[in-house]
């Protein structure tokens, strides 16, 4: 399985990573070589079978259209590097 | 016998007849920590303030268990103690929630010691991949415990904790615990709620327990086991009693035994010892027999492509927005995203993001992630058909004993065939315990793994019991070589 | 794209709010906070069936929710939970009216479910972005349309039928200032006798009617220019900006995307029997379609009248309510579309806000039957029932707006007028028939509106014969 440098760019810059120069060699060099060995999901008999999506069978698992009680908003902000007026701040998104 | 050598069932019974204290108890174990941290580098966060005031309160709680020490993983949400998942991303994260197993932890007034090292979110088998330290195994202190629990592990071999919480998504409880000479289960995927878990893969993380012994996890198991409205993927069945069912007999029990797992990757001394089991359980009665489980291969392709594309999206989150990392060198959105992702994560988390976007992505979805759900079924098949003539599946739990420090961190596919063995069970929700069963010469741990049918967690820790009560490996101690 | 008045969230527990001070209707599920896991709001799959029912969609009996994946602030997992290539509902339709009136079939593509994304603020001082994520996990359907729809005037028309569906069966509240009706517009633009349609752009932001017609109006023009310019249409996603009354590109140009669907681990299948959709079915209420044909039939109301009644729930509800107690179909259907739909008009009221009652209504209208007032008093009662919704007898009787029906009263006014205005009595005698209308407006001026407006007419005739 050939990776090319630009696909690994790509795939970088959909998962929001930034890759060094030395790290693209080294990420192309081990996907390559585990696609490779994945690949063998190719050679399994699978003609005909459904795809498993969870590991158990279940359905309709619902929850009640009820609300609960909000939690309280200095607790959830606690995380945040940057907040104000009870919100989270980002740079200017131009939107 | 120190307080700190013994399974909790065994405290129980001196604090039934009053030949302990709780007290006592939890200073055992909180010395013991303070003795053989330094060693073992087994926890992130310790908490003995909080653990004392916790104590205090659990004093009068009528629970059985009231006042006895444990540690979790740090993939497990505890609220206003850090939950780091050993990442940098994470480093001063606190929960202003607890996970449903923190939750019963604290009902049934267990005592929480600290928060246990790991491989970063869960992603590795030598607790090597943390961002934090780096954890050794009590039996030698330059090999690694495994992982991803390898803190849970360590920490319970060495005694600092009578037993402790881990996470297994392809074997991240069963092969730290067989390397450290413990028992680890991890059960039927739904039998304890993920409320709370870290998500490295949703699908295949389970919750789990490391125990001295079978009857501790038996013990630990009824706390945890249970239905969660929280987690729709828990399964709503009436709760068992894994203590009662206990009883030292496998007369009659039907194990198979998969010739796949006995090839050219094992090592002989492993062999040797797993072949040692399969007679003792035939002398107790239980029929053994080869059987065929030929999916092995597909299983470990499909468990890293499924793992690693749930795992790109769950790792979505951490953006640097809400909590965790943020980079400071920032001028925009993107800068936050891409500076905070790249200097917050480590080198593992990342190829792992990598493979799982790269199979999720556009032209080859069909290729891998498609085809990888369809060798599921394939496996569960697989499975069943077996199951439909044995009563458990029984294979050595890892290829091979502890590894040295820093022999495979550079190698991630060798790393990624040491889970042979486990990952199946994972891929197909089944539950899994790992025994020891013995030393290699160079007396490092080795253990064998038993693997029931769908929620029969009561067979495989009967017959993990009887296996345990008629050997005596337990007198085994680790020497914290150096 | 309508989602719910104020209900639980989709997948978070919390109570969900487009209003509320920021970030206090959440829960750990709404930040998603590392550890945290979602659970399907049961609402939202029925709300989807039942609007899969009402358009003839045919529901997906084995269906799934997918996760789609990208990174935005106000998407605090980085994916959304949605549907992919399972949705609930597919291969619907709705009636419409063309612009030419022509009755012409809409084909919907799909309904299916999924959540809200938080809102994202500026900061006028700072000059930073407030994400607040209150709405963040509110559960919504969305209902795709086919590329059917060839007009702003077209699309207008779809809009307000789907709304006036969704209102029927409840689905929605459809306020549009309140996000609870949103529309995203596509629109591509091709040469005549072309088949193949054009490259198309995505359109977000519209929050009226008004706006979405000037939207698709300003965009068809900008589209127009570009290839008529040379230039090519590039797919992409377009804010529309209400004030300056344009288009702006929203996206990053470089920002390659690709959703990377896939099924969510974390939420089970969705299997839905013939017995809950058959239960649904049984739940639903008359469509706007059936009901017009029935009042046809039944209270044999114009095509025009009918269709206009029936296109509000409200108004629907609120002619049928009243036509039970007044036994007058032609009269009520008449009041609520003209006065009463004139007065909503100038109030910018929605038909579920009028505050007065059926019972109210009847009574005006048994008032005007009997004679008790006259149709001019009417107008000023109904104009009163939207300040002071009460009894109409009673404000009728406070105003002192009573009919005088009294026949020497009646008369008393009708010779002082004929005897002020000579030069009209000749007119009329003369064989001007208009003039007639001005001496009644004369009379009526003199009564303040209260004259019986019949009794009135008949006696000038008679006395002018007289004269």
């Amino acid at each position: 399985m050939q990776v090319s440098k630009e696909e690994i760019l790509h795939i970088a810059k959909l998962a929001n990573l930034n890759l060094k120069e030395e790290e693209v060699e080294t990420y192309m060099g081990h996907l390559e070589e585990i696609l490779n060995f994945a690949n063998v999901v190719n050679q399994a008999p699978i003609d005909g079978l459904e795809e498993t999506i969870g590991a158990n069978v279940a359905y309709n698992v619902f929850r009640k259209d009820e609300m609960i009680q909000s939690f309280d908003r200095e607790e959830l902000l606690q995380n945040a590097k940057e907040t104000q007026e009870g919100m989270f701040k980002i740079p200017k998104v131009i939107n | 016998m120190e307080i700190y050598e013994l399974s909790v069932h065994e405290l129980l019974e001196k604090l039934d007849k009053n030949e302990i204290t709780k007290e006592e108890i939890l200073s055992s174990y909180q010395n013991r920590i303070n003795e053989k941290e330094n060693d073992v580098q087994a926890f992130i966060t310790i908490t003995d303030t909080e653990a004392k005031e916790q104590f205090e309160k659990e004093k009068n709680n009528p629970s059985k268990l009231a006042g006895i020490p444990i540690a979790i993983k740090d993939n497990i949400c505890t609220k206003g103690v850090k939950t780091t998942c050993a990442s940098k991303m994470l480093e001063n994260f606190v929960s202003p929630y607890n996970a449903t197993v923190t939750e019963k932890l604290n009902e049934a007034g267990i005592i929480s010691l600290g928060k246990l090292n790991m491989d970063e979110f869960a992603m590795g088998g030598s607790t090597e991949h943390s961002y934090v330290k780096k954890t050794k195994n009590p039996w030698n202190l330059n090999k690694v415990p495994g992982g991803s629990s390898g803190g849970s592990a360590a920490a319970v071999a060495a005694g600092m904790v009578p037993w402790a919480l881990g996470s297994d998504t392809g074997g991240s409880i069963r092969q730290p615990a067989s390397f450290c000479g413990i028992v680890g289960l991890k059960p039927t995927y739904g039998l304890v709620s993920r409320y709370g878990l870290v998500a490295f893969a949703s699908s295949l993380d389970q919750i789990g327990t490391l125990t001295k012994d079978v009857k501790d996890s038996a013990l630990l198991l009824n706390v945890i086991a249970g239905h969660d409205e929280k987690d729709t993927t828990s399964v709503n069945k009436p709760k068992e009693d894994y203590l009662q069912v206990l009883t030292n007999n496998v007369k009659g029990l039907k194990i198979g035994v998969p010739i796949e797992y006995f090839g050219e990757g094992i090592n002989n001394e492993v062999k040797d010892s797993i072949n040692q089991v399969i007679e003792k359980y035939r002398e107790l009665g239980a029929t053994v027999e080869n059987c065929s489980l030929n999916v092995a291969e597909y299983a470990l392709a499909t468990y890293y492509i499924i793992a690693c594309a749930e795992a790109s999206s769950n790792l979505g989150r951490f953006d640097g927005i809400r909590y965790g990392y943020r980079t400071q060198n920032y001028q925009n959105l993107k800068d936050i995203y891409r500076n905070s992702r790249s200097e917050g994560f480590g080198a593992e988390v990342k190829r792992r993001i990598i493979l799982g976007t790269y199979v999720l992505s556009s032209g080859y979805y069909d290729a891998y992630y498609k085809k990888a759900q369809q060798v599921r079924t394939l496996v569960k098949k697989e499975f069943a058909k077996n199951f439909a003539k044995y009563d458990v599946i029984l294979t050595p739990t890892s290829s091979n004993v502890a590894f040295d420090l820093g022999s495979k961190i550079n190698d991630p596919l060798e790393m990624y065939l040491a889970d042979l063995c486990t990952v199946p069970v994972n891929i197909a929700g089944l539950p899994g315990i790992s025994v020891p069963c013995g030393l290699n010469s160079e007396g490092m741990p080795i253990g064998f793994q038993l693997i029931g049918k769908p929620f029969d967690e009561a067979i495989i820790l009967n017959a993990a019991y009887t296996y345990e009560q008629n050997t005596d490996f337990k007198t085994n101690k680790p020497q914290f070589k150096n | 794209m309508p989602n719910f008045p104020p209900k639980p969230k989709y997948s978070a527990p919390a109570q969900p709010s487009s209003a509320g001070a920021p970030n206090t209707h959440c829960c750990p599920i709404c930040m998603a906070l590392p550890g945290t896991l979602p659970v399907l709001n049961e609402k939202v799959v029925e709300y989807a069936v039942r609007a899969g029912l009402a358009t003839g969609c045919e529901i997906e009996q084995n269906s799934k929710n997918d996760r789609k994946n990208y990174f935005y602030p106000d998407l605090p997992k980085s994916y959304q939970i949605s549907q992919f290539d399972k949705p609930l509902c597919k291969k619907g339709y709705i009636e419409i009216e063309d612009q030419k009136g022509e009755p012409k079939t809409i084909g919907l593509t799909r309904i299916h479910i999924e959540e809200d994304a938080g809102k994202l603020n500026h900061d006028e001082f700072g000059g930073g972005t407030l994400v607040d994520l209150n709405r963040a996990g509110v559960p919504l359907i969305e209902i795709v349309s086919e590329p059917d729809l060839r007009s702003s005037e077209e699309v207008d028309h779809y809009l307000k039928k789907l709304k006036s569906i969704l209102e029927y069966i409840e689905v929605s509240d459809c306020k549009m200032q309140e996000g609870s009706f949103r529309a995203d517009v596509n629109v591509s633009v091709r040469k005549k006798g072309e088949t193949k349609l054009g490259t198309r752009t995505e359109m977000k932001n519209m929050n009226s009617f008004r706006s979405i017609t000037r939207a698709i109006e300003y965009e068809i023009d900008r589209q127009i220019d570009v290839l008529e310019e040379g230039g090519i249409i590039e797919q992409e996603t377009l804010r529309w900006d209400d004030v300056s009354g344009k288009t702006f590109s929203m996206r990053d140009k470089e920002d390659a995307q690709d959703y990377r669907y896939f099924p969510d681990p974390d939420l089970v299948a969705i299997r839905l029997s013939d017995e809950y959709i058959e239960d649904i079915k049984k739940t639903l209420p008359e469509l706007p379609e059936s009901r017009k044909a029935r009042y046809r039939q039944e209270f044999a109301l114009s095509e025009r009248d009918a269709s206009l009644l029936t296109a509000s729930k409200y108004l629907s509800n609120l002619f049928e309510k009243t036509t039970a107690i007044c036994k007058n179909a032609k009269m009520t259907a008449n009041w609520i579309l003209s006065d009463i739909s004139r007065i909503l008009n100038e109030k910018e009221l929605e038909p579920n806000q009028i505050p007065f009652t059926q019972e109210h209504l009847a009574e005006l209208i048994n008032l005007i039957e009997k004679g008790t007032i006259s149709s001019a008093i009417a107008k000023k009662v109904v104009e009163e029932l939207f300040e002071n919704p009460e009894s109409p007898s009673k404000i009728i009787e406070e105003k002192g707006w009573i009919q005088i029906s009294d026949e020497g009263a009646i008369r008393e006014v009708v010779l002082q007028i004929l005897q002020a205005n000579p030069q009209s009595v000749a007119d009329y005698k003369a064989g001007k028939e208009r003039a007639i209308g001005f001496l009644v407006g004369q009379a009526m001026k003199q009564t303040k509106g209260k004259a019986n407006p019949q009794m009135l007419n008949k006696m000038l005739i008679e006395e002018i014969g007289k004269q």
